[in-house]
């Protein structure tokens, strides 16, 4: 698919996900995922940074993406706003771990998606900022990120009402943004 | 916790819709601005026979030139709030104001006597003027700040920035009312002093408050 269509492709996934559509927002964020990667493998490999750490950035900035899924204007290309988002990340990512780094990253379109992330990687940052959320929050993410557990099962495993999940959930989402942008890498 | 773990839980996140970030700022600036009216009224006061003077050149320069500030200022920052965007067209939109300004000034050069000119541009109380429109912008740059939070800009301390500008046209465009010196050359040094302060101030709380 070339750049431009698929870039439109989105705007309508992103358009319906931010309406509250569950389904096509997964869809999206499956389909930036290979483009972010291979996006941030090209970024942080100059700087002798592991796949590892990529596969950090990707993660962080799928957090961002969805904490500041409002800040897309839903009249506005998608393209440029995924791009500065992805830009924004990369650049503090670099930062933190001591190096100063230009990227430009003016298209995503001439990078192949890179799908190699390998189930079995060992992906160190969230799993540590994971461990310092509270008990509840942190059960709740882990139900239904790893377990896949929908809100619904989620509560009644926890014996929660669905609110409480929900609320729950977006909380700990946003503290793990938080994390990985105040903690030591 | 792999990333498909994590697009799992983003998206189960997802069933709520977010606010979208008109509401936010109106939410913020409705009472930011309301309480600024409150304190314009009750620690300043208008001026005394302020409609009586609405025609006067002077003071409706004076009025619209805050006002178209406050205006493009306030549009920049919904534009900064959101990446990606671009902000050429409103950045040389807000050129018009110092452009104005300096044209209204040379206007007042011409139309006043030489001997007065220094008695205009320090006007009757300046650092009244300094200390007031700092105060009225205050509670602005607070609630815009907070709307900004809900947003992503690009970079912070910019963005911070363009918060400060907007409060600090607002609580010009509120102090105009209040103040009894109207020449532009007035308007041109304090009224510009006092803002770029504020927009100082809004550039250093934007590099603490709005990191994402």
């Amino acid at each position: 698919m070339r750049g431009d269509e698929q870039e439109k492709q989105w705007a309508l996934l992103m358009r319906a996900g931010n309406a509250g559509d569950v389904k096509s927002y997964k869809r999206l964020l499956e389909q930036v995922t290979p483009v972010l990667r291979a996006a941030a493998r090209r970024a942080l490999a100059p700087a002798g940074m592991a796949d590892t750490d990529a596969e950090d950035v990707v993660q962080e900035t799928l957090l961002a993406i969805h904490l500041k899924r409002q800040s897309w204007d839903e009249n506005a290309p998608f393209g440029p706003w995924l791009r500065a988002i992805a830009r924004h990340k990369m650049i503090d990512a670099l930062r933190r771990r001591g190096r100063r780094v230009n990227l430009p990253i003016d298209d995503f379109s001439e990078l192949l998606p890179d799908d190699k992330a390998g189930p079995e990687r060992l992906i160190a940052d969230i799993d540590r900022y994971l461990d310092a959320l509270p008990a509840g929050q942190r059960k709740v993410v882990r139900a239904i990120g790893v377990d896949g557990a929908s809100i619904a099962d989620a509560a009644a495993r926890l014996s929660m009402s669905n609110g409480a999940v929900r609320v729950a959930l977006h909380r700990g989402l946003a503290a793990l943004a938080r994390k990985f942008r105040t903690e030591e890498p | 916790m792999r990333t498909d773990d994590l697009i799992r839980a983003l998206a189960a996140d997802g069933a709520a819709p977010p606010v979208p970030l008109r509401q936010t700022f109106a939410a913020a600036l409705i009472p930011g601005v309301a309480i600024t009216l409150i304190f314009l009224l009750t620690c300043l006061g208008p001026r005394p026979h302020l409609l009586a003077l609405i025609g006067d050149p002077r003071l409706t320069f004076k009025l619209c030139i805050t006002l178209l500030l406050s205006v493009l200022s306030g549009k920049l920052v919904t534009r900064i709030a959101r990446p990606g965007a671009t902000l050429r067209s409103i950045i040389l939109m807000l050129g018009i104001v110092p452009v104005l300004l300096i044209a209204a000034g040379i206007v007042e050069l011409c139309a006043v006597p030489h001997a007065l000119w220094g008695q205009r541009l320090i006007g009757s109380n300046a650092i009244h003027c300094l200390k007031s429109i700092p105060f009225l912008a205050a509670v602005p740059l607070v609630s815009v700040l907070l709307a900004l939070r809900q947003g992503a800009p690009e970079h912070p301390a910019w963005a911070g920035a363009a918060a400060g500008l907007f409060a600090g046209a607002v609580g010009a465009a509120f102090y105009a009312t209040h103040c009894p010196d109207d020449s532009p050359l007035f308007v041109a040094a304090w009224y510009t002093l006092a803002i770029v302060f504020v927009t100082a101030i809004g550039a250093l709380g934007g590099a603490r408050v709005l990191r994402w």
